[in-house]
């Protein structure tokens, strides 16, 4: 609000001035003319240039702009629809299987004629090469940052061995149908560039190697990569458009809005809400799509907790105005009703309506003893700011008189992002939850294991998980062990479904939003499809002047 | 006059031992860990642990405090745990960009603030000196953020004039005078002049009063020398303190930038510790707040020597 006030009086200064001064001004100073050249400069949230090895560091914005831009998986995310959900599509491997007789031995047929950035040729050797990288601590290339970044998201990863030339074999540690979804995030790097950087990480980060549609070409640390297209990717329909990408990272939301305004950039990441009108007033493109990204309280289920009465977590389900919600952020979310959207398969057929009913609230409530005047007391855990948190404290400020009006009173432990990212694992019995009843942390789903099993089995209770609150059904670990060894797709999706309905109808969290991933462009930009994604092509990407 | 210097000299070694002990304890006893700058979120335990041998995070304080300062005496300040390069290569990379935009700063608001601090002082009560004082103590107070979106709004966004963020092309890291990359420097450099202009016009204005009212001026007035000869006077009496005040304001200003630089995108030391505050990479805080410190100690170290040689009377005191 401020900025947009400060913008209306300086416009007055700007009419007064703007013919005596823009005149001299555009010559002496203005930003030079782009080049017929195919020129896309993004300023990224990234505070620093994501790790360039292989695995990208920085979340998931790493990956979107130096993983999949430089390399491939075996099984790569398909972001070429905006409607559909994101599914995956082979990548490096043409097809894969899984063993009728053992369910964790996977086997994957790789692409032929494939080959990295430096022209050497992809195949088995490199893959196994590239997996040692990662899980052998005694190889030469094995990488700490690398391993450190990706060993995570794959859990069930036991070993792995070359059949042939473009054949491999991984064993899970126990039968697990997710694991495609988690090879997606293992990029191979060219050893041959490794070798011939003298087998140093660093070096490599500077000229690194991969097969994907872009090349990295110029990397300046802190303050720009450049990438320009690999016309020679193995992927004809991705070959890139555009002859060149800048990527700055710029982690001040006013600064990259500025940016993007004095035309200094193309596209920016996450534009300043209360800046967009003004954007749009001068042709710019938001461009927004729902995808995996949630915005919830976790319950605490521990003994004592005020959760553990189901009415309470359904009036607090029912007494948050998410439409009001929605306007007062411009727009820039969807109302969340479950962990995942009612347009998703796993969403299921929940008889428990998560609206916007504060009568029906009260009347809970009240069967449990409480209303406005005695009010159920909750502390909840919450940030200031933080990766994907959206605007933390004016939504939990929102909720929190949208709860007290129906008899819920909401106490605010504020902490930063650094200190309530770290508690997440380590559960609501921890000394530093201060004995909170809830937390409030967005995450990112793509997969069934990252959108319930970390957060609902049992097993994953802390340390070896994110279920925060000490969730234990023995309803829902039956539900996931179920899915997790159902290898048809559909089978899988039903369980799933099963599932997601019995939370919701459990009121087991309270969801508020969803994410719809905000960027704004300028009105040359053309091609870009956004995802339901976290991940986004950039190859067909164009500027049209 | 040796033995001031070698006192002087010799103070520093201690500065610097408690300065090193200091800036290590204070980051160690912040909260966070420094393992979320190295691994996912989802990173199960074994891998945590790997990672924290890797690092060396698994020692023993005082034993991390003793391979830190052993290492560091030999140049080494470790590797970030953000991204994994050299400590120093950061911090020296990013201290030249702090010191590019500190001594632009510096020389705006050293030379503005002589100028209007001389002015005031010359014209003590006038509507001038009103003004003058006005602006001195508007540039001591205004808010750097502020101040810095505001010019943005003016020059970036309104008259699309200058650019709003970066250090320029960014196709170097060395020094760099071309137009492209100074056109980067002015918005941040004159934001982050305001400060020791204002203290600098208040200083010398002061100074410049005190000294006219002195009987040595009445003394070269009765003398009958020109006003241009006294300004000179006037003017080798105030030079010390405005050179100390300046000097010191340069030592601020390198540390003070973090603001500026966050604005402006701007990509210094200031930028690189709100980094690493936000990422919780001790390597790059201890180290920034080590030679950002060590720069500061050596600063003062200067200021004093030239003061002294400047002014005798600073040795016998």
């Amino acid at each position: 609000m401020v900025y947009k006030k400060m913008v209306t009086a300086l416009r007055h200064l700007r009419q007064a001035k703007r013919v005596a001064l823009v005149s001299v001004g555009v010559a002496l100073f203005s930003t030079p003319a782009m080049s017929e050249e195919q020129v896309l400069r993004i300023a990224m949230t990234a505070s620093d240039i994501p790790l360039t090895t292989g695995q990208p560091d920085s979340g998931f914005e790493g990956y979107r702009f130096l993983g999949y831009t430089i390399y491939d998986a075996l099984i790569n995310w398909d972001m070429s629809s905006a409607e559909e959900v994101s599914g995956l599509t082979p990548g490096l491997a043409e097809s894969w299987e899984v063993d009728a007789e053992d369910s964790r031995i996977w086997t994957f047929h790789l692409r032929e004629g494939v080959t990295f950035h430096d022209g050497s040729e992809w195949n088995a050797d490199g893959a196994i090469w590239n997996l040692d990288k990662i899980y052998d601590e005694d190889s030469e290339q094995f990488d700490a940052r690398q391993a450190g970044n990706v060993r995570g998201r794959i859990p069930s990863m036991d070993s792995y061995e070359k059949v042939d030339d473009y054949t491999i074999q991984f064993t899970t540690s126990e039968p697990d149908a997710w694991f495609p979804y988690q090879l997606s995030f293992l990029l191979f790097s060219s050893p041959a560039q490794w070798e011939a950087l003298g087998g140093d990480w660093d070096a490599f980060a500077s000229a690194p190697s991969g097969t994907g549609p872009f090349k990295l070409t110029r990397l300046v640390p802190r303050e720009r990569a450049v990438l320009e297209p690999n016309l020679e990717y193995w992927d004809e329909e991705r070959v890139p458009r555009l002859s060149r990408i800048e990527l700055i990272p710029m982690p001040e939301s006013s600064s990259r809005t500025s940016a993007l305004l004095s035309d200094q950039v193309d596209w920016i990441e996450s534009p300043a809400p209360d800046a967009i009108p003004r954007m749009q007033s001068q042709g710019m493109e938001i461009t927004s799509n729902p995808y995996p990204h949630t915005w919830p309280y976790q319950f605490s289920m521990q003994e004592g907790s005020p959760w553990l009465d189901i009415n309470v977590r359904k009036a607090a389900n029912l007494a948050v105005d998410r439409e009001g919600l929605e306007a007062m952020l411009g727009g820039l979310m969807v109302p969340a009703v479950g962990i995942v959207a009612p347009d998703h398969p796993w969403y299921g057929e929940p008889t428990f309506e998560t609206r916007y009913d504060p009568e029906e609230a009260r009347r809970l409530l009240a069967e449990s003893g409480f209303s406005p005047e005695n009010p159920v007391e909750i502390k909840v855990l919450i940030s200031t700011s933080g990766s994907g948190q959206m605007q933390p404290l004016a939504m939990n400020e929102y909720i929190q008189q949208n709860l007290a009006e129906v008899g819920i009173a909401l106490d605010f432990e504020v902490l930063d992002w650094e200190s309530l990212f770290p508690n997440w694992r380590r559960g609501a019995g921890d000394a530093s939850s201060r004995g909170a009843h809830a937390t409030n942390i967005t995450f990112a789903w793509l997969d069934p294991f990252s959108a319930f099993y970390r957060f609902m089995h049992s097993s994953m209770a802390p340390p070896n998980g994110f279920n925060w609150g000490y969730m234990n059904d023995p309803e829902y670990d039956r539900l996931l062990d179920e899915a997790r060894v159902t290898f048809d797709q559909t089978e899988q999706d039903a369980i799933l479904a099963e599932f997601h309905a019995r939370m919701v109808d459990d009121a087991a969290w309270l969801w508020v939003a969803h994410d719809v991933g905000p960027r704004a462009m300028q009105s040359r930009v053309k091609g870009f499809v956004q995802a339901k994604n976290w991940f986004q092509d950039l190859t067909p990407v164009y500027i049209e002047e | 006059m040796s033995s001031y210097f070698l006192k002087r000299i010799l103070y520093v070694i201690p500065i610097t031992l408690a300065v090193s002990f200091f800036c290590f304890s204070l980051v160690h006893l912040s909260p966070g860990d420094p393992m979320d700058a190295v691994v996912s979120p989802d990173a199960p335990s074994e891998v945590v642990a790997m990672v924290q041998r890797a690092y060396g995070f698994d020692r023993p304080l005082p034993e991390q405090f003793g391979l830190w300062v052993s290492r560091a005496v030999q140049g080494d300040l470790g590797m970030s745990a953000a991204n994994g390069r050299a400590v120093t290569t950061e911090v020296f990379g990013a201290l030249k960009n702090t010191l590019l935009l500190a001594i632009a700063a510096s020389l705006i608001g050293f030379s503005l603030g002589c100028t209007f601090g001389a002015l005031a002082g010359y014209y003590q009560g006038s509507l001038l000196d009103r003004i003058v004082t006005g602006f001195a103590v508007g540039g001591v107070s205004v808010p750097h953020y502020w101040l810095g979106m505001l010019l943005v709004i003016i020059f970036s966004v309104e008259l699309n004039w200058l650019p709003s963020s970066g250090a320029g092309p960014g196709s170097s890291r060395d020094w760099n005078f071309e137009w492209a990359y100074l056109r980067h420097l002015i918005l941040p450099a004159v934001t982050l002049s305001v400060i020791p202009m204002g203290v600098v016009t208040r200083t010398v204005r002061a100074m410049v009063a005190d000294i006219l009212a002195h009987e040595f001026v009445e003394a070269l007035r009765a003398k009958g020398l020109a006003e241009r000869r006294i300004f000179l006077h006037v003017i080798k009496n105030v030079a010390p303190t405005a050179l100390a005040v300046m000097g010191l304001q340069l030592g601020y200003l390198l540390g003070s930038s973090i603001l500026v630089e966050t604005v402006f995108s701007w990509p210094g030391t200031g930028l690189l510790l709100n980094n690493a505050i936000f990422q919780r990479d001790l390597p790059i805080l201890q180290g920034t707040i080590l030679i950002l410190a060590l720069f500061f100690v050596a600063l003062n170290l200067m200021v004093d020597l030239v003061q002294a040689r400047l002014d005798p009377r600073i040795q016998r005191g």
